[in-house]
């Protein structure tokens, strides 16, 4: 347990470190998946058990870590006031605008790889 | 009374474990309310949050002060998602060139529409600029906000309510377009609704889950380059 707790909080505090001295502008939270990826491939083997029970107890709670930073919204009354319409309209139209194009996309170009996949 | 309730609140404990409370018993009644996604746990539980603070003239802060420690989950459940990227990274590398256009034509949908849409109905500019990376994962895309000038706190709440749109239409818009495998669900779920769409996209199935973590990813990468040029190319 605190072995998959240590690799996980090991690849994100590397990840904080490779963003600031490359200066890159993405959260070190999003470096250190990419890092445990890389990690896992050139270690070339299964994913240790340790760290699989973390990652799935994590994993299957995601939804509840979203709900302190969304209170935050109760901050914005002022702006929600004013802009709702419009802030309404344009989440929901453009979310299913970007899920309608980019589903359409993946599926047209991938058909026959999926297809491969779900056979195998 | 009230002496009671200072002493109580005035402990971060205290949100913490209301946090966890409040948001076992959004699950419960969405179940309950036979699993609909328009009542998404995590916006019950802000409703019932943010009215709780509100009536008890609390402020965010405070709450922070406790909620913080359920915040900070988010960053090794990030990393987290590694484990199942690691697990299908066979099928991704095979299948890296229709992930990459699908990347970049939906990356730049997101932010267009976003922004064209805001600008059509007369949005306020700083309105515009907070909108336009709202499909991101809200750590980047706070901080793409915070470089364009717009309302970095105001985004984390916008690319909320986004995720929980796209968990809201994507059995719609998947059944309109029959897109019916678990790969381009997956995938659609990450890069449009980012952290929710891939906590719905696990339900689905940990394939559909991997594929929305590899999603979310690169399209953070990829609209935290664009953004930035196309407000410089615009010229606002």
């Amino acid at each position: 347990m605190l072995n998959g707790v240590v690799v996980l909080l090991g690849c994100q505090l590397a990840g904080e470190w490779v963003v600031v001295a490359l200066g890159l502008p993405v959260p070190g939270p999003v470096m250190g998946m990419l890092l445990l990826v890389i990690g896992l491939l050139v270690m070339k083997r299964r994913v240790p058990d340790a760290l699989r029970r973390v990652s799935d107890n994590l994993l299957s709670h995601l939804a509840l870590l979203f709900v302190p930073a969304g209170v935050g919204l109760m901050s914005h009354f002022e702006l929600l006031a004013r802009e709702w319409l419009v802030l309404v309209v344009t989440l929901i139209a453009s979310t299913a605008i970007t899920m309608a194009v980019t589903g359409w996309v993946l599926s047209r170009l991938a058909r026959r790889m999926i297809a491969e996949g779900e056979e195998s | 009374m009230t002496a009671f309730w200072v002493y109580f609140a005035a402990r971060p404990l205290f949100w913490i474990v209301l946090t966890i409370v409040v948001f076992m018993f959004s699950r419960w009644l969405n179940r309950k309310l036979g699993g609909l996604s328009l009542l998404h746990p995590v916006l019950i539980s802000m409703a019932m949050l943010i009215s709780l603070l509100v009536l008890t003239d609390t402020d965010y802060d405070t709450y922070f002060d406790g909620a913080q420690f359920i915040h900070f989950l988010l960053g090794p459940a990030t990393v987290a998602l590694g484990v199942p990227l690691y697990d299908y990274f066979d099928r991704i590398r095979r299948m890296w060139l229709p992930i990459l256009v699908a990347t970049l034509s939906g990356a730049t949908v997101a932010v267009v529409s976003a922004a064209g849409i805001a600008w059509l109905l007369g949005g306020e500019t700083r309105t515009i600029l907070t909108l336009a990376p709202k499909s991101v994962t809200s750590p980047i895309a706070i901080g793409i906000v915070e470089k364009i000038g717009g309302y970095p706190s105001m985004a984390a709440g916008l690319v909320l309510m986004t995720g929980m749109l796209g968990c809201v239409m994507a059995p719609w818009i998947f059944r309109l377009l029959r897109i019916d495998n678990d790969i381009a669900r997956g995938f659609t779920l990450g890069l449009s609704a980012h952290g929710i769409g891939t906590a719905y996209a696990l339900g689905l199935s940990s394939m559909a889950g991997a594929f929305a973590g590899l999603a979310m990813a690169v399209t953070g990468l990829v609209t935290a380059f664009l953004v930035p040029l196309l407000v410089s190319l615009v010229g606002v």
